[in-house]
């Protein structure tokens, strides 16, 4: 038998980000006995990573913008693979979410007459992103953070959950461990809502911390949930290239939003080569014309160099492949010489900084090295748009863990405000899908004392395989088979090797003791990770077309048929992932007129 | 490759510092180093870090005697062949390797009195100058590494001071509620004794070392110090006035 500490309560939140604090903070607010549970440290969670703002049709810079004009955008960007009503819902209720935060603390950069800022980014027609500098992502996590420190909500930091239990098809709780002891932690729950983040730690080459291994995601298939859209995932366009050492780490959309421009080895700025036929409208041709927008929107149209990130993040992919690079690999983002000193300081510190720090390149007088990473994935768990309920009674998903907001592509500053609109509306659904069960729901003993074997599995066998070496073959594989340009030949080796490493998994060797051990801990988030690296490259393999941040170059379109369906991904008795073609829900007409308007 | 010297502190209190040469690549910084030590010599050893680029100060550790965030401490500021010292964050106790128990911010955080906002204008919005926020923002860029608890005297070599003493970081915590344009809650000016900012003697040590650049002690501590005796002094309770 496992031994394990037990705890009771109505609602809890795995994940302490931005999804996982508002929704903490809803549930409890609505007065359910509420628990947080992350796997780091309170406000270290991912949300402290983002950077240029969050996206609110408050229309404070050009009231002429509403949500209707934000859910046109998202759409767009998304290439309508979204869930509309998702899209509907996060585009109304952005900005109430948004001037919440205001109330509880939050310090957002001002317009003269003392009203919240909003920038511009990338496939957002009016500037509307509310942001502080170039550290939102710090100022909202810390605001939701101090406030749910007040509601009296209990957090459980740096206790990993490894395994949902259900009593018949409801989920009855979360079992886990404590980082720092290694010992076993039973949540027993009613409702259960994962705001886990993404997957990027399956890449070698991402902004992504090493928490984001895929947990939730995988809770959820293994309690029998519903994945969708898994091969949706998005390289951002700008992450740093060098040194090595730094690869990745992000460079905020904001650098092009402030009037940063990109340039390839001959200096031109090549995004003009890159404009598709769906944005060519509304999209500057002239380089002077692209200048002149970003003080006179009215008259003149915007920036290719601010297309969606799946647009840029191709164009750069093929300047580098073409021989147009910059020295390590990546093109040349330049806004040293389009802005002054002074000007880029205020408004890019952290970018100064970074680049001075890590990089020795001072972005007042150099160009920075820029090239795709992996950031975000759009496919994730499949939700009810409302209530942001699972295929499973009584689990929950908000933010990154959750699928459809944003379709085949996630616009910037649209994650953040998904965070606040989501979260709550998942702790607001879950308390109250809590409140209507009378009694604590089962959880199995059986069921709790084989998932502790599995865990502590590596300490007793002989095992000779090193879960970091696995890890990194894992990130090498998926980096050159599954990334930002697929074909099936690449997919079908990717499967091989997925394979090959689920074998070798089996054999991971673990040292040392249960106390506070990495080594243990990723041996055991490689489970998460292999079966959504299966996932992701079945559903690119299932996706015969090119969407957004999924691109197939024997499949160079998007094939119209291919916008209504979703990719689903369930877990097989087997351990195998299955993917099936399913039509999702069409938009109705009064929201389908809003793009034939134009 | 350029091969590290380390000698990095290894177990419990009981522990001892470890030496290890781990080979690394250019431009990497010692959080680098450490993973590699992690993924071939040491799988086991017990770190924190999340973001890896300066945003959301995990990984505070003690490198060569100076409190430093990891992440952004690169390999080429060593003297090539120089051992590397690696120790854990002296102001907390020691869980394991360079992993501390800082459990003892989270208490205090509790009790930091909670904004309460005026009324928002008639057209549903606060108004605020970017002026009136500057200072604030300040105080809002710490990402909480606690590398000033780590350096501040009163705590770092005093375990009882802590009882009474909430540190230089919720020292701007309060300062942040204090000054923040829309707070209307009396608490937040009233500036409890019990946060002990009198401890503080203002040597700045914990000003040097932020990595966000925040002004703790000329910015938030001194004018806090200056309501302090504002409020309590206890001349100004017998004869009243204030400044």
């Amino acid at each position: 038998m496992a031994e394990y500490e037990s705890h009771d309560y109505d609602v809890v939140v795995i994940g302490a980000g931005g999804a996982g604090l508002r929704a903490a903070i809803e549930a409890s607010a609505r007065g359910a006995r509420t628990a947080l549970v992350c796997k780091s440290l309170l406000g270290k969670a991912h949300t402290v990573m983002a950077e240029g703002g969050v996206a609110a049709a408050l229309g404070n810079v050009y009231p002429e913008d509403n949500w209707q004009v934000h859910f046109r955008d998202t759409m767009r960007g998304g290439k309508f693979l979204n869930n509309w009503r998702m899209a509907q819902i996060h585009a109304q209720e952005a900005p109430e979410r948004v001037l919440e935060l205001e109330e509880w603390g939050a310090l957002f950069d001002r317009t003269p007459d003392g009203r919240i800022l909003q920038r511009d980014f990338g496939g957002h027609r009016y500037a509307r992103l509310a942001h502080v500098g170039d550290r939102t992502g710090l100022e909202i996590i810390r605001t939701l953070q101090q406030h749910a420190v007040h509601r009296g909500i209990d957090v459980f930091m740096e206790c990993t959950i490894t395994k949902l239990t259900k009593d018949g098809n409801r989920v009855s709780g979360a079992f886990g461990y404590w980082r720092e002891s290694g010992k076993f932690i039973l949540f027993k729950s009613k409702a259960v809502v994962l705001a886990t983040g993404g997957i990027g730690k399956m890449y070698s080459i991402t902004s992504n911390s090493w928490e984001y291994t895929g947990d939730g995601q995988s809770l959820a298939a293994r309690a029998g949930a519903d994945l969708i859209d898994m091969e949706c995932i998005q390289f951002h366009p700008t992450g740093m290239v060098w040194p090595l050492s730094v690869r990745g780490i992000l460079v905020t959309e904001g650098v092009r939003g402030d009037g940063g421009t990109l340039r390839n080895s001959t200096g031109k700025r090549f995004m003009f080569d890159y404009i598709p036929p769906m944005f060519a409208k509304e999209t500057a041709d002239t380089e002077e014309e692209a200048d002149r927008w970003y003080t006179d929107k009215v008259n003149a149209r915007r920036t290719p160099d601010l297309l969606p990130r799946d647009e840029v993040a191709r164009a750069i992919h093929y300047e580098v492949k073409n021989g147009r690079g910059s020295p390590h690999g990546g093109v040349l983002l330049d806004i040293a010489t389009r802005r002054d000193e002074d000007y880029i300081k205020r408004r890019l510190p952290s970018m100064y900084h970074q680049f001075k720090q890590l990089a020795d390149v001072d972005i007042t007088k150099e160009p920075m090295e820029v090239g795709p990473t992996c950031h975000y994935i759009m496919g994730g768990v499949r939700v009810e748009a409302d209530s942001a309920q699972t295929t499973v009674p009584g689990l929950f998903a908000a933010g990154e863990a959750a699928a459809g907001l944003h379709g085949s592509n996630r616009l910037g500053g649209n994650s953040l405000s998904d965070l606040l609109v989501f979260g709550k509306r998942a702790g607001e659904h879950a308390a109250a899908y809590a409140a209507g069960l009378a009694a604590q729901p089962a959880v199995s003993e059986e069921e709790i004392d084989l998932e502790a074997r599995e865990v502590l599995g590596g300490f007793d066998s002989q095992g000779t395989e090193n879960p970091y070496t696995i890890q990194r073959e894992l990130q090498d594989s998926m980096q050159a088979l599954v990334g930002i340009i697929r074909v099936e030949e690449d997919l079908q080796q990717a499967l091989v090797k997925i394979a090959e490493l689920k074998e070798r998994s089996r054999n991971v060797g673990v040292e040392g003791n249960r106390q506070y051990n990495p080594g243990w801990h990723l041996a055991i988030d490689l489970r998460s990770m292999l079966m959504l690296a299966e996932a992701t490259t079945k559903s690119a393999l299932e996706r015969k077309e090119s969407r957004g941040g999924h691109t197939r170059d024997d499949y160079p379109t998007a094939v119209k048929e291919w916008e209504s369906r979703n990719v689903v991904s369930r877990l097989q008795a087997d351990g195998s992932m299955s993917v099936t073609v399913e039509s999702k829900p069409e938009m109705p007409p009064e929201l389908q007129q809003l793009f034939e308007e134009g | 490759m350029p091969t590290a010297h380390l000698r990095v502190w290894r177990g419990e209190d009981d522990g001892d510092y470890y030496e290890y040469d781990v080979e690394y690549g250019e431009g990497m910084v010692v959080l680098d180093v450490v993973h590699l030590l992690q993924a071939h010599q040491a799988p086991d050893f017990a770190v924190r870090w999340n973001c890896k680029a300066g945003k959301c100060g995990s990984c505070s550790a003690e490198v060569n005697g100076q409190p430093r965030l990891m992440c952004m401490t690169r390999m080429n500021t060593f003297i090539p062949g120089e051992t590397i010292t690696i120790a854990p964050l002296k102001t907390y106790p020691l869980i394991r390797d360079l992993v501390t128990d800082v459990s003892y911010n989270y208490e205090i955080a509790q009790t930091i009195p909670e904004l309460k906002p005026r009324p928002r204008e008639a057209d549903g919005t606060h108004r605020m100058g970017q002026v009136d926020i500057d200072r604030g923002q300040e105080f809002r860029k710490c990402i909480e590494c606690f590398l000033c608890m780590d350096v501040c005297h009163v705590i770092r070599d005093h375990e009882e001071n802590k009882r009474e003493f909430a540190g230089p970081r919720f020292f701007i915590s309060l300062a942040n509620v204090a000054m923040h344009p829309l707070d209307t809650n009396p608490q937040s000016a009233l500036l409890d004794p019990a946060f002990g900012l009198s401890y503080c003697n203002i040597t700045k040590c914990c000003t040097e070392v932020c990595p966000e650049g925040i002004h703790i002690t000329d910015n938030g501590i001194i004018p806090m110090k200056e309501r302090s005796i504002d409020r309590w002094d206890p001349l100004r309770k017998i004869f009243g006035g204030s400044r």
